[in-house]
């Protein structure tokens, strides 16, 4: 069960700032998406290996060669705030 | 220091690698203008993909052998999510459980003089994070401005057993470690940034802090050196120290309380599901084979094979750059000669002209070694040829001749010698009733009457006999 001290917690890790009164509301939706993957624990596992994937795909690589970079102009174009090439973030810590 | 415990994760950026870990950024963005480096990947754009660099991980393997660590039969990639203006992707690629490489051991040179095995509890690959420059220092700055053009540089992260008593054994570790990096040739030292830092320190019994951001060496032992002299002085006072993340400031050498990025403890990892898993235990066999010969090997055999002490063997081996300098010298001069000379006078005068090993020729090294054997030069004179080819350059042949070092011939030398004894005899009558320093007194006479061109010792040897003969 999802409280609201973990929609409390969760909204500090992201940085995402939540009303008081918007907390009930993701409170619920977050208990109806975990009640949602609770199905799965329906399924009959018996003999099944625990896997992290579908596809049983390993080793995909590329070789260590470089290629041009974006422009700093191109890298820069969807920051809402720059300053002398830089991104500018508020301050976090 | 008996009950102080250090753990150290260090941070290594595998920059002999040409491009990132997850894209093909170039790793070559040292000195350049921010965020120049960057492409969708690095910068976390929607809809990218990140591919893994083979030759990064081979990198990985080839450091882990070097630990003598074991290599997993499977190892996989995770997301690390914090959510801080370093990540563009509010995640950060890295391992949790099935680490490349777990269990290793390097050995050093403890506290107590003698060598023993420090543990490497694992070591990881993972992308780097960008690079936040501060307007002031980072508990005052009013904001951050970041720079990704270190974002995704290949990283191998390097975790040590708490095992290590002083801020010297950590000073001594990290050097062992980036010898044998760069002994692996899959590291460049030299690169602002390349090795960072973070420690656990507490005193015996108390609670741990973890200082982060130390970067360089004299950082390293200067960092630990604050922290642990901060708990001490907590602990005199009978104030708990608290558990908690520090911040080593650089420029006042002191470690702040910072609320961290990592204070929540809370990263939820999981498998990255953009990347697959690696199977790389076939790799090992060739990987290893590649393996060049390591620092403690190339010492004792320094010692075999050219007859060395265990300190010039040391001191000669801890640089790949300076064992080849050596090897090429001791090829074409007296090993055990050029050994002293390399090691406890070269080394020296470079250190002190804050000069690599590049900026002397091993050619001008064989040859100062054979006139020193020869006895065609003095020492005196043979350290005045270093220090003129470090600080004016040319030629051994052409100091010697521009300076007058040639060591004075056997006729000259004898001569004065004759001289000296002869015009003091009441200096003669001293040393004849054991006075040194009527000899001494002698030596010097003949010293200055060769302009300094003679042998010492040999003058000595010399005078004695001119004075048994009398």
């Amino acid at each position: 069960m999802i409280t609201r001290e973990d929609v409390e917690h969760i909204s500090w890790l992201a940085s995402i700032k939540i009303e008081d009164e918007e907390k009930d509301e993701f409170v619920e939706q977050f208990n109806s998406i975990l009640e949602y993957f609770h199905q799965l624990d329906e399924v009959e596992t018996e003999g099944v290996e625990p896997t992290f994937r579908v596809v049983d795909l390993a080793n995909i690589f590329r070789d260590d060669v470089a290629c041009p970079s974006l422009s700093q102009e191109e890298a820069l174009r969807n920051a809402p705030r720059r300053e002398n090439g830089y991104f500018k973030s508020p301050r976090i810590v | 220091m008996e009950n102080v415990i250090i753990g150290l994760e260090i941070h290594v950026q595998l920059n002999r690698l040409q491009s990132k870990l997850f894209c093909g950024c170039s790793t070559q963005y040292h000195n350049s203008e921010p965020n120049t480096y960057t492409c969708p990947v690095c910068l976390g754009l929607p809809g990218s993909l990140p591919v893994l660099n083979r030759k990064a991980v081979e990198y990985g393997i080839k450091v882990g052998l070097a630990l003598n660590c074991q290599i997993e039969e499977e190892t996989l990639f995770y997301r690390k999510n914090y959510y801080y203006p370093d990540l563009p992707k509010g995640f950060q690629i890295s391992q949790y459980d099935f680490p490349l490489a777990t269990k290793g051991r390097i050995l050093i040179k403890g506290e107590d003089g003698l060598e023993r095995d420090i543990c490497i509890t694992r070591a990881h690959m993972e992308e780097d994070p960008g690079r936040l420059v501060h307007a002031g220092t980072i508990d005052k700055a009013k904001y951050t401005m970041v720079d990704y053009n270190r974002c995704g540089m290949p990283l191998l992260e390097v975790v040590t057993e708490p095992d290590l008593r002083s801020p010297k054994e950590a000073r001594a570790f990290l050097d062992k470690l980036k010898s044998i990096l760069e002994y692996l040739d899959v590291f460049d030292g030299s690169l602002e940034g390349s090795m960072r830092v973070d420690a656990n320190i507490s005193l015996r019994g108390g609670d741990r802090t973890e200082v982060k951001n130390i970067s360089g060496f004299k950082g390293v032992e200067k960092a630990l050196s604050y922290e642990i002299t901060r708990q001490k002085n907590l602990q005199r006072r009978n104030i708990k120290v608290v558990q908690e993340t520090r911040h080593f400031d650089e420029l006042r050498s002191i470690t702040v309380s910072i609320r961290s990025k990592e204070e929540a403890h809370d990263y939820r990892y999981f498998p990255e599901p953009d990347l697959v898993p690696m199977r790389i235990a076939n790799w090992v066999p060739a990987i290893k084979a590649t393996l060049p010969e390591l620092p403690d090997a190339k010492r004792e055999r320094f010692v075999k094979e050219y007859g060395l002490t265990d300190d010039h063997a040391k001191s000669l081996t801890s640089e790949i750059k300076v064992a080849n300098f050596y090897e090429a010298v001791a090829a074409k001069a007296v090993p055990r000669l050029s050994a002293v000379w390399i090691a406890d006078v070269l080394k020296g005068e470079l250190n002190y002209r804050d000069l690599g090993i590049d900026a002397f020729q091993a050619e001008h090294m064989v040859e100062i070694v054979n006139l020193l054997s020869s006895g065609a030069i003095t020492e005196d004179g043979a350290v005045e040829i270093i220090r003129t080819l470090l600080d004016k350059g040319g030629s051994p042949q052409e100091i010697i001749e521009a300076r007058g070092l040639g060591k004075a011939g056997d006729e000259t030398v004898k001569k004065a010698v004759r001289e000296a004894v002869a015009e003091n005899a009441a200096a003669i009558a001293d040393y004849r009733a054991g006075s040194e320093r009527a000899m001494n007194f002698i030596v010097g006479q003949v010293m200055k009457k060769t302009r300094g061109k003679a042998d010492p010792g040999e003058v000595h040897r010399l005078v004695k006999a001119e004075v048994e003969k009398v």
